[in-house]
């Protein structure tokens, strides 16, 4: 395997050097980071010459009924490796974390199919519409609690 | 005096036939050329996500053959080392062999269609289709071979594949293998050269590099920006760590180098469907795992491959039932279409459509 993944613990620890206090906790390959802290923590990683981790491979949403997941997976195509990030979003309501479409231009699309079909704001995506389903549908059909 | 124009905005599509299916473009024209464009899709939105919810693992699978309907192999391929990932399996040899031969000759499949309908969207009238479809078509005989079934395959399993390939599969892929290289030969001589195309397609929409990594643009668009990236070598799975091949890459990212990049990529396919005939050997070709698989609670995988279109990749979660709790599909059509705007605005409406074919995007995988 050429690329390999980043374990958790040394993204954490980047992150508390680049992004102090938003770190909530790390596991194996996996680090969990406070969702307001998300734009910020997106622009370390892209930036960070160590990191560098500057393609964004895919931004997924998932419904754990007492929160929303959203997990952010990314690689660096220079250093040859990856990285999981997520955040966790507790509200049915009105969720909501930071847009990273200014971060990674990629993030565009996905980001408002994540508003579409699970109904997760992402604040300053700058044309966050639906993007699958038609204006005015109602509800957010990957929800686990649209039948 | 200069004479004043007025933006004009025209709806190309939803039922377009250069759209490349149900695929809407809102462009602002001044003129002939294009100052404004969006895309819009959806029309063809099944809810794949969903319906996964409610499937078990094994019948996700016929899920997945509709999405990129032009290439369902890898899209096969992609759920299964998914789940593979998910149950910490590995198929036997001959099972990762077979799924390679199918993922690569997928491959040329899903590029012929991909350089006969650029090149139909220049303006060839069919011609160039057909010599592309021609060799298409004995792929889906052995296909049919195979698994019974064209297009909608549903022929690979998590832990290997559904049957081993019978004898007159092997006849009709030597056949293919020696025939084949003369007629696409034939393709090459007649296009890479070819004065029209070189005119028409040099230097038209170049994608810069740094704007194809910040947008995730993935497969032959962004190695024609001119990097090397391909997770069949960045992370070798099935066969694709025994076998060699090069990973041919562009210069300018413009539309001519997307389409040369396809027709590299073809040869390279080969290559690798030459080499996997020769080492392929006799053995076992499916896991012996239970017909409803349970993953562990908890567990998760990325199962990703390099499909036709670029990084085709399964991000599933179990809670330990029987169907995945989450099944999201990060389809490389869908991201690659984030630099519609970049590519088409500033060109002319005679190049648009020529663009967008350059991207080769499949609205089955957009929409899912």
């Amino acid at each position: 395997m050429v690329v390999s993944a980043l374990s958790g613990r040394e993204v954490a620890e980047w992150l508390e050097a680049g992004a102090p206090g938003s770190v909530e906790r790390w596991q194996e390959q996996t680090v969990w980071v406070k969702p307001p802290s998300i734009a910020e923590v997106a622009r370390f990683l892209r930036d960070n010459p160590s990191l560098d981790l500057q393609f964004l491979n895919s931004i997924s949403a998932v419904d754990f009924i007492e929160y929303f997941e959203i997990v952010y997976h990314l690689t660096s195509l220079r250093q040859q490796h990856t990285a999981v990030v997520k955040s966790r979003v507790y509200s049915r309501e009105a969720p909501s974390l930071p847009s990273v479409y200014h971060v990674w231009r990629g993030a565009d699309f996905q980001e408002r199919e994540i508003w579409d079909l699970m109904g997760v704001r992402f604040d300053g995506h700058p044309n966050l519409k639906r993007i699958m389903l038609w204006e005015g549908f109602e509800g957010h059909p990957l929800r686990k609690d649209y039948l | 005096m200069p004479i004043r124009t007025e933006p004009m905005t025209v709806n190309i599509g939803p039922q377009h036939p250069s759209t490349h299916g149900v695929f809407r473009l809102r462009v602002t024209f001044d003129g002939e050329v294009i100052v404004e464009v969006e895309p819009v899709f959806g029309y063809l939105h099944r809810g794949s996500e969903k319906l996964a919810e409610e499937r078990n693992y094994v019948q996700v699978i016929t899920l997945t053959d509709r999405l990129d309907y032009v290439s369902p192999m890898t899209n096969n391929q992609a759920y299964c080392i998914g789940v593979e990932k998910l149950l910490g399996v590995e198929p036997p040899p001959r099972a990762k062999y077979l799924r390679t031969i199918a993922a690569e000759l997928q491959r040329i499949a899903s590029h012929l269609v991909a350089i006969g309908f650029f090149l139909q969207d220049l303006g060839t009238l069919g011609t160039p289709l057909m010599y592309c479809f021609r060799g298409r078509e004995k792929i889906l005989d052995m296909f049919e071979m195979l698994c019974g079934a064209r297009i909608t395959v549903s022929y690979l399993r998590p832990g290997g594949v559904f049957f081993d390939a019978p004898p007159e599969f092997w006849t009709a892929l030597d056949t293919f293998l020696r025939e084949f290289p003369g007629e696409f030969e034939e393709l090459e001589q007649l296009l890479l050269e070819n004065e029209i195309v070189m005119v028409r397609t040099r230097g038209i929409s170049p994608l810069p590099l740094d704007v194809a990594i910040n947008c995730s643009v993935s497969g032959p668009v962004l190695r024609a920006s001119g990097l090397a990236w391909d997770w069949r070598k960045m992370d070798p799975y099935d066969a694709y760590g025994w076998v060699e091949f090069d990973v041919p890459t562009g210069a300018n990212g413009d539309n001519y180098d997307r389409f040369w990049v396809r027709m590299q990529e073809v040869r390279q396919s080969l290559r690798i469907v030459n080499q996997c005939r020769e080492q392929i050997e006799p053995g076992s070709v499916r896991l012996e795992l239970p017909l409803v698989l349970r993953p562990k609670p908890g567990a998760e995988a990325y199962g990703r491959v390099e499909a036709s279109k670029g990084e085709l990749a399964f991000y599933l979660v179990s809670d330990g039932g029987i169907a995945p709790y989450r099944c999201k599909i990060r389809s490389p059509s869908l991201i690659n279409l984030t630099v519609t705007e970049h590519l088409l605005v500033g060109w002319k409406l005679a190049d648009m459509i020529v663009s967008l074919g350059s991207v080769d995007i499949n609205m089955g995988e957009v929409d899912r």
